[in-house]
C-alpha cells in the first residue's frame, strides 16, 4: 500500500464530504437529530400520567390514598368525578390514562381489618404505558397498604418486627433511579454510529460509478486496497467526531453518567466503525447505485441495531432462537459495551468478550472488503 | 526511438456473453505515433482501448503496452499510460487544482515536480489564474484540456484518448489536437478513437474498424487511395432518391451513395462518365445540376470499405 496515493485518496474524499450537502447532513445533523429525538422520545418510563378519581366514600382514609397518588411523580390527579360513567367517558375521550375507583365502604372494611380493594381502570391502547401505569399504581397502593397495616399493628400493640419477619430491600446498581434514558441514550450512540457510518460509506463507491469518475480512477496506478482505505479513513474520522458529539450531548444535555474510561470508549467505537464502514463499503461495491446502496445500508445496519442489539428490547427476554441469533448481530456487542462503559464504569479489560467479538468481525469484514472491489469495468 | 513498437495487439478478442465486441484485432503502434481507431459507435473502439488500459480482460489474444502484458501486468501498464475516457470524468465538486493534485498524487508525482507539472497543466488548459474554480463550472473545452492535463501529469509514454473531443466546440478541438501533436513530437505514443473524419486526418496511421473487426490499416492517404477502386464523382441532381436508384443501373457504376445533398458515385476507371452519365440520367427524368471528378475523403473510403453509412452519424451510445 502506497501511503502517498492513499493520502491523495483520503484528501479528495474529505474535500468531497465538505462540499456535499447530503454527506454533511448525514455526518453532522443526522447524529444530532437522532440523539435529541431518541433522548426525548424513546423513553420507556412514564411520568405525569393523567388520572381521574371516583371517590365513592369521601372519607379521611380514601382521601389519604388519593393524596398518595397526588404525591407520586408518576401521576397527576387532574379531576374527580362523581359517577362511574363519567370516569369511563373520560378514559374513552382520552382525558386520562388511569381511573381510580374507591368503593363506598373503603374505610369501614379497612378498620375491620378485612380486605378491601380499589379499582383501577387503565387505558390499554398503549400497552407499554398501560403496564407502567398499572405497575406504578400498584406500588402506590401497596405503600399505602403497608402504612395502614403498620398503623393497625401499632394500635393493637404489636411490634413491627414480630409481624414483618422478612422484607426485601431492593437496591439498583448502575442506574439507581431506573431512568430509561440512562440506558437508552448510550445505546443511541450505537444507532448513530451504525446509521451515519453505513450511509456515508455505502455512497462512496457508488458515487464514483454514478458520476462516471470510476473509469478514470481505475486507469491510474492506485490499488483497490488504497482506494478502500483512502476512502474510509475520512469516514472513520467523521465517525469519531460524531462519537465525541454523542458523549457531549449524553452527558452535558441529558445528564447521563459516563463512568467508564474514555480510552475504552474510543477503542471500541473505532472497532465498531471499522465493521460498519466495511459493510457499507461492500454494499457500495455491490450495488453501484447510491440509492440502492443507501437502502441496503439501512436494512443491514439499522434494523439489527434497533431490534436485535438490546437497544430497545432486552435480549434476555427474547425467545431462545432469536436470542441465539443476536450473537451474530455485531451491534449487540457494541451496545453492551456502551451501556457498561457509560453506566457501570467499565474499562478496556472489563470488555474483553465484546472487544474479541468485534475484532473478529472487523477482521472478517476487512478481509472480504479488501477483496470486494476489483479494478475492472466488468 | 521511432520504429520501436510501443503497443502490440495480437488477435485480441472480447466477448460479452454471445456478443463479440472485438474480433481478432491486430495492430502495432510505434513510439511517438498518433494512431487512430476510426469506426461507428459500437464498433469495438472503446472496448479495445479499455483492454489496452487493463480495464477489461481480453477473452483471448494478447496485447502489450510498453512491453507489459495488459492482462497479466495491468498495474505496470497503468504506471506508464494516461487515459481519457469517453465521458468527462474529473470530479466536478473539486476545483481545477484539486483535481490535478489528486491525480498527481495517484500517479506518484510529488514535490516540486508536481508543482511544475500542475503549473504546466493549468497553462496548457488556459486555466492559470482560474485554478480555484470548481471543475463543474468550467466550459467543455476547458474541462477537456484539464482532463488531458490530469491524464499526462506523470509524463506517460502512452496516451489513450477515447472519443476525447466528443461534445467540444471546433475551436477547442483544434487547440486540443495541437497539444496532441506536440506530445507526439515529444515521443508520446497516442492512440485515439474517433468518429470525426477531420480528426482521423490528423492521425499518422488509422485502423478502420467495423463490428469488431479491422477492415483496413494505413495512413489516411493510403486508405483513401487503395479503398476506391475507380474514379469518384460528385453528382448533384434532382430528385436525389430517383437519381440514386437510377444511377445504380448505369453501366460502369460500381458504387453510389448519398453524401449530404449530393451523390458520390464510384465508376470504373477509364470510362467517360462525365458525358455518359448525365445523358443516362436525363433519359430517366433525373436532372443533373452538377457533375465533377473529386478526390475521395476518408468517409468515402469508409463507405466503400464497409458499405456502411453509420460513421457520418453523430449518434452517441
Amino acid at each position: 500500500m502506497n501511503l502517498r496515493r492513499t493520502a491523495a485518496m483520503s484528501r479528495k474524499e474529505f474535500t468531497q464530504i465538505l462540499r456535499d450537502p447530503r454527506s454533511l447532513v448525514i455526518a453532522v445533523f443526522l447524529p444530532l437529530i437522532q440523539i435529541l429525538l431518541l433522548g426525548y422520545g424513546a423513553r420507556l418510563d412514564a411520568n405525569h400520567i393523567p388520572v381521574y378519581v371516583l371517590d365513592q366514600e369521601g372519607s379521611q382514609s380514601s382521601q389519604a390514598l388519593l393524596k398518595a397518588f397526588q404525591a407520586s411523580p408518576y401521576f397527576d390527579v387532574i379531576n374527580a368525578v362523581n359517577n362511574y360513567h363519567a370516569l369511563v367517558r373520560a378514559i374513552d375521550a382520552d382525558q386520562c390514562k388511569l381511573g381510580i375507583v374507591i368503593p363506598w365502604n373503603f374505610s369501614e372494611r379497612l378498620d375491620d381489618a378485612g380486605r378491601t380493594s380499589v379499582q383501577a381502570l387503565v387505558d390499554g391502547t398503549d400497552n407499554n404505558s398501560a403496564q407502567l401505569a398499572e405497575g406504578y399504581a400498584q406500588v402506590v397502593v401497596a405503600t399505602y397498604a403497608r402504612n395502614v397495616q403498620l398503623d393497625w399493628f401499632a394500635r393493637h400493640g404489636l411490634s413491627q418486627q414480630a409481624t414483618s419477619p422478612l422484607s426485601v430491600d431492593y437496591r439498583t446498581w448502575f442506574n439507581e433511579d431506573l431512568e430509561s434514558k440512562n440506558f437508552m441514550i448510550p445505546a443511541t450512540v450505537a444507532l448513530v454510529m451504525a446509521l451515519m457510518g453505513a450511509l456515508l460509506s455505502s455512497l462512496t463507491i457508488a458515487r464514483e460509478w454514478e458520476r462516471g469518475t470510476m473509469e478514470q480512477l481505475i486507469s491510474t496506478p492506485v490499488t483497490a486496497l488504497e482506494i478502500m482505505v483512502g476512502k474510509l479513513v475520512p469516514y472513520l474520522f467523521v465517525g469519531l467526531i460524531d462519537a465525541v458529539l454523542c458523549v457531549v450531548f449524553a452527558v452535558g444535555w441529558f445528564a447521563v453518567p459516563f463512568r467508564g474510561s474514555l480510552g475504552a470508549f474510543f477503542f471500541i467505537t473505532t472497532l465498531f466503525l471499522v465493521v460498519i464502514l466495511g459493510i457499507g463499503y461492500m454494499i457500495s461495491v455491490a450495488t453501484r447505485s447510491q440509492l440502492g446502496a443507501s437502502q441496503y445500508a439501512l436494512l443491514v445496519t439499522l434494523l439489527p441495531t434497533t431490534m436485535l442489539s438490546g437497544f430497545a428490547f432486552p435480549i434476555d427476554q427474547m425467545p431462545a432462537p432469536i436470542r441465539a441469533f443476536t450473537y451474530i448481530v455485531y451491534s449487540r456487542y457494541y451496545v453492551t459495551a456502551l451501556k457498561r462503559i457509560f453506566l457501570s464504569g467499565a474499562a478496556i479489560n472489563d470488555l474483553i468478550p465484546e472487544i474479541v467479538a468485534l475484532t473478529i468481525y472487523a477482521v472478517v469484514i476487512g478481509f472480504f472488503a479488501t477483496r470486494a472491489f476489483r479494478k475492472n469495468l466488468q | 526511438m521511432n520504429g520501436v513498437p510501443s503497443i502490440v495487439v495480437d488477435k485480441l478478442v472480447k466477448r460479452f456473453g454471445g456478443f463479440i465486441a472485438v474480433n481478432q484485432v491486430s495492430f502495432e503502434i510505434r513510439s511517438g505515433e498518433i494512431f487512430g481507431l476510426l469506426g461507428p459507435n459500437g464498433s469495438g473502439k472503446s472496448t479495445t482501448i479499455r483492454m489496452l488500459c487493463g480495464l477489461l480482460t481480453p477473452s483471448s489474444g494478447c496485447a502489450s503496452v510498453v512491453g507489459f502484458d495488459v492482462a497479466r501486468q495491468a498495474e505496470e501498464v497503468r504506471q506508464h499510460i494516461g487515459y481519457m475516457s469517453q465521458k468527462f470524468s474529473l470530479y466536478n465538486d473539486l476545483t481545477a487544482i484539486e483535481n490535478l493534485q489528486f491525480f498527481g498524487g495517484l500517479y506518484g508525482v510529488k514535490g516540486r515536480a508536481l508543482d511544475e507539472r500542475i503549473a504546466w497543466a493549468l497553462r496548457m488548459a488556459g486555466l492559470a489564474g482560474s485554478e480555484q474554480l470548481l471543475t463543474g463550472e468550467l466550459s467543455g473545452g476547458w474541462k477537456q484540456r484539464l482532463a488531458l492535463g490530469c491524464a499526462v501529469l506523470h509524463h506517460p509514454k502512452v496516451l489513450f484518448l477515447d472519443e476525447a473531443t466528443a461534445g467540444v466546440d471546433p475551436l477547442s478541438r483544434r487547440q486540443f489536437w495541437e497539444l496532441i501533436h506536440q506530445m507526439s513530437r515529444e515521443g508520446v505514443t497516442i492512440l485515439v478513437t474517433t468518429h470525426y473524419m477531420d480528426e482521423a486526418e490528423y492521425c499518422n496511421r488509422l485502423a478502420l474498424i467495423e463490428e469488431g473487426r479491422i477492415v483496413e490499416i494505413g495512413t489516411p492517404t493510403e486508405i483513401k487511395q487503395t479503398s476506391i477502386k475507380g474514379d469518384l464523382l460528385l453528382i448533384e441532381c434532382s430528385p436525389l432518391g430517383g437519381g440514386l436508384a437510377a444511377i445504380k443501373q448505369a453501366p460502369g457504376v460500381l458504387e453510389a451513395s448519398v453524401f449530404g445533398a449530393a451523390l458520390h458515385v464510384v465508376v470504373s476507371a477509364g470510362r467517360q462518365p462525365l458525358t455518359e452519365l448525365p445523358a443516362f440520367l436525363a433519359a430517366r427524368d433525373v436532372r443533373v445540376d452538377r457533375i465533377e471528378l473529386i478526390s475521395p475523403s476518408l468517409e468515402d473510403a469508409f463507405v466503400s470499405l464497409t458499405g456502411s453509412r453509420a460513421l457520418s452519424g453523430e449518434s452517441f451510445q
